[in-house]
């Protein structure tokens, strides 16, 4: 019986891969570590190794094939002994070592899981109105929108410089700064070692001496270590100084959960950022909003905390081809309109946020969807003028239900917004726990769009 | 036994700048050529000269005793052979070149005008802190409220070496010498500590947090240490703009505890940053004493492990701290990366306005007062040289005269206004 080869998952959040290059044909006698393939994923390329023994029996899915979804099978070994019973049949080498780390074996129980986390709509924001009309639309994936912004800002202004783990060399643990060192050089482009507290504080200092750093964290979990020179360093100077000494710094890198990382890699912290007077706390969710917010972030006077999502890295969607495309900080935006029901959200949120709005147009209630954007300053009155049409409101939040950014605008409607309340504002948060490993309970811990559509048919009285 | 052997290698040991005996130890530390020869260094140091000369004549050993004659011979002209060589030849890394060159020609050598203005900007530390702290006892200062007074010759000498409006410097909360020694108006710093809308952080920093970006000088930060890594992005950003600009960054032996002020050395010297690590020991961490905290109490070795040089500097003697600071400049204005001072000091009162100080005895300070006082030896010198007790008395009285004003200012300036609680919590408007 033929053993199956299957599209490897090579990283946690990898969905589907590109098979750029067969190593073997059919025919080929195999042992255990003989690189079969190449495969690419929108961070890396990776090695596809044979574990088993045997003769390759068919090659299902020809090299320079895309999309190819995790897995399909898309080989087959025949073994010496064709009663073997099939095993998982290959695992990757890794030849680049994501930031994730530990690609896993393939298995179908993981790939399932892994497809099972991922939301499932295509949804897309609303085209933003204030483009002017016959604008060409690039489609972009988050990722490139953040490098692009980076380098057009890095183009015009020489003191912009990005420093971090792996920016450079490396290209970036999740490619976010890929082409920015060859561009660039290594003037401008900084590979730190592992040392959070140090680099944080080395960029504020250099944001207070003139430049303008763009500090990457791996991940905002990793930016607990440097959180003081965030808070303390970055965000009172300008205020304890009387205005004297700025600090016009960009800390960024992908914040919330990602994918079977465990508790200590899965965390949002936008809540905590967007606590602190001083700071500017910006939560994008698609391609536009990721290059617009940057670049002004970059721009801005004031410290900026820019909270990126690894789940959204690889999702595309249209830039508006402008030379000069900068878009306003602390300036919420309505995604998609409707009249029933206001529901809230931000970053990864808005995706699953358009996914329920779609299910529930199908019953008939039409929601509106608001995507914050900047945490901090938060858009109240956008928020407010949704609910005087609507009369009822949800926050989506990726993120702890306790002292959230859904409390906040909870309290928002409360004290600002309460005559146009014909329900309680209520919310939809991940579970209050540290996030679990376990595909199942992962599941159960965050949100997804079914979660917000039954909390909107909750408002709704349906 | 156990614990009485280990204290046995650590006093044999103590003082000789990690040339550790092999056999005692069991290891050898592998600095592998060190061509700073004890003797030049120890003169005059009893428990110094009584160390041994364990080195094995390993290759690299030879060429470094060598060359270590060289700075001896010369000991009246410039450390460049030693840093030149320190920094050419990887074999001749040597963490004590700098404390050689310093050793050869400890004190600078400043022209009486020179210290006088030396002695005045000391005086004008010494007499506003007393100032500050009499302030404070009638409630016009609140807070935390961390006093120079004793420490003074560090911030005059060291500051004195630098570019003034060219040069970064960063301290921690004890800031108010520094800023005094960058020639930063008094006034706008003691309106500052009454928290009136005249201060220099228009009434909003208080006395930890301080500025003056037109004189370059970055504060005034309150959490022990992280002047350290702000200190090195200063640095960066003169390295990066190729100014020849150098940051100082000042910290306590209590700061040198804290992780970051190593993940800073580790940075500073890989990538060769233009930084003096100033370590202001002046014995106590708030309370508790440098051998109470502290495992490696010779703060200027702690750099050894990033390779960075290191100078023990006698931080109560103006021109001691002048030429060390003239030495460590050199090093780093040359390309060369950081350096590690220590300057051994000290600091008369508690360390803020609410500490008792109970953690040391009366004597121990008045033996510092005593002998020790950087003011004092500054005026012994002068007169010494024969300037007039008039002259010295004409400026005492003149700074008592700007203390007084500056006290008087910032007495009677208003607070600030109350629309200043909502200004610059951001530059920008979104």
């Amino acid at each position: 019986m033929a053993i199956e080869l299957k599209m490897p998952a090579l990283s946690p959040t990898m969905e589907e891969g590109t098979l750029a290059k067969w190593l073997v044909k059919a025919g080929d006698e195999v042992k255990s570590g003989d690189i079969l393939a190449e495969i690419e994923t929108d961070k890396a390329t990776m090695e596809f190794e044979a574990i088993d023994e045997g003769t390759i029996g068919e090659i299902l899915v020809a090299e320079g094939t895309e999309g190819v979804k995790v897995g399909t099978v898309i080989a087959t070994i025949k073994g010496d002994d064709d009663s073997a019973t099939p095993a998982p049949a290959a695992a990757p080498a890794v030849e680049q070592k994501a930031a994730e780390s530990g690609a896993p074996a393939v298995q179908d129980a993981k790939a399932k899981a892994a497809a099972a986390i991922a939301p499932k709509s295509d949804a897309k924001p609303a085209a933003d109105p204030e483009l002017p009309a016959g604008t060409t639309m690039v489609p972009t994936t988050v990722r490139e929108a953040l490098r692009d912004a980076m380098a057009e800002e890095m183009r015009t202004d020489d003191r912009v410089f990005v420093m971090g783990e792996e920016v450079a060399e490396y290209q970036g643990a999740y490619k976010v700064t890929q082409g920015l060192l060859e561009e660039f050089g290594p003037q401008r482009v900084i590979d730190t070692p592992i040392t959070e507290y140090g680099f944080a504080g080395i960029g504020a200092g250099a944001a207070m001496g003139g430049l303008r750093p763009v500090i990457e964290f791996m991940t905002f979990n990793f930016a607990m270590q440097a959180i003081d020179h965030i808070i303390n360093s970055a965000a009172k100077t300008n205020y304890m100084s009387g205005g004297q000494m700025r600090c016009p710094i960009v800390f960024r890198g992908p914040n919330g959960a990602a994918s079977r990382v465990g508790a200590q890699h899965s965390q949002n912290y936008g809540p905590w950022y967007a606590s602190v007077p001083g700071l500017v706390v910006i939560a994008p969710y698609d391609s536009a909003d990721a290059k617009g917010l940057l670049r002004a972030a970059i721009r801005s006077e004031d410290p900026v905390v820019f909270l990126e999502n690894e789940l959204v890295y690889g999702r595309t969607f249209d830039v508006p081809k402008l030379d000069d495309f900068v878009l306003p900080i602390g300036k919420a935006r309505i995604v998609r309109p409707g009249n029933d029901v206001t529901i809230v959200s931000y970053s990864i949120g808005v995706g699953f946020a358009l996914e329920a709005a779609e299910t529930l147009a199908a019953e008939g209630i039409d929601a509106e969807v608001i995507d914050l954007r900047t945490l901090r300053p938060l858009d109240k009155e956008t928020v407010l003028a949704s609910l005087a049409k609507t009369n009822r409101l949800v926050v989506a939040e990726e993120g702890f239900p306790v002292c959230s950014i859904a409390s906040e605008i909870i309290s928002i409607c409360m004290e600002e917004g309460f005559d146009h309340l014909d329900a309680p504002v209520l919310r939809v948060c991940d579970e209050d726990v540290p996030l679990p490993y376990a595909a199942n309970l992962e599941k159960l811990a965050l949100i997804d769009a079914s979660k917000i559509a039954a909390t909107v048919r909750k408002v709704c009285y349906r | 036994m156990v614990p009485d052997n280990r204290i046995g290698i650590h006093k044999r040991f103590a003082d000789a700048d990690l040339r550790c005996e092999p056999v005692a130890l069991g290891y050898r530390l592998t600095l592998r050529s060190d061509p700073t020869e004890p003797e030049a260094a120890r003169k005059g140091n009893p428990d110094l000269a009584k160390s041994p000369r364990p080195r094995a004549n390993t290759p690299a050993a030879k060429p470094a005793a060598k060359r270590a004659a060289r700075p001896t011979a010369t000991a009246s002209g410039s450390a460049e052979p030693i840093i030149a060589s320190s920094v050419a030849d990887e074999a001749a890394f040597a963490l004590r070149s700098l404390q050689q060159a310093h050793a050869n020609n400890k004190r600078y050598d400043a022209s009486d005008e020179e210290l006088l203005k030396f002695y005045e900007q000391m005086v004008l530390i010494r007499r506003f802190e007393e100032k500050a702290g009499q302030l404070y006892g009638l409630g016009l200062i609140g807070g935390f409220c961390h006093l120079y007074i004793g420490q003074e010759a560090v911030a005059v000498g060291l500051q004195s070496a630098l570019k003034e409006g060219h040069d970064s410097v960063i301290t921690g909360y004890r800031d108010h010498g520094h800023m005094l020694a960058y020639g930063i108006d008094p006034k706008v710093i003691m309106a500052e500590l009454t928290g009136r809308g005249a201060g220099i952080s228009r009434g909003k920093g208080g006395s930890m947090h301080m500025f003056s970006t037109e004189h370059k000088f970055y504060g005034g930060h309150g959490i022990v240490g992280a002047q350290v890594p702000l200190g090195a992005g200063l640095a960066f950003a003169h390295k990066y703009r190729n100014d020849g600009g150098v940051c100082m960054a000042y910290f306590g032996d209590g700061a040198s505890n804290q992780g970051q002020v190593y993940e800073t050395f580790n940075m500073a010297a890989l990538w060769k940053l233009p930084i003096i690590f100033v370590v202001e020991n002046n014995g106590y961490a708030m309370g508790t004493a440098v051998k109470r905290g502290s495992a490696e109490t010779h703060f200027y070795r702690r750099g050894t492990a990033f390779r960075i040089p290191g100078m023990d500097v006698n931080g109560m003697d103006v021109l001691e701290v002048r030429q060390a600071a003239e030495v460590a400049l050199e090093y780093v204005r040359a390309g060369n990366g950081p350096v590690l001072m220590e300057l051994k000091t000290y600091r008369y009162r508690g360390h803020s306005m609410s500490d008792p100080a109970k953690y040391r005895s009366r004597e121990e300070v008045q033996e510092m007062r005593d002998n020790h006082d950087p003011i004092e030896g500054a005026k012994a010198e002068l007169l010494k040289r024969g300037v007039t007790e008039e002259k010295i008395k004409e400026i005492d009285k003149r700074i008592r005269q700007v203390v007084a004003e500056s006290a008087d200012f910032a007495e009677t300036s208003p607070e600030p206004d109350v629309a200043e609680l909502y200004t610059d919590v951001l530059v920008e408007t979104y």
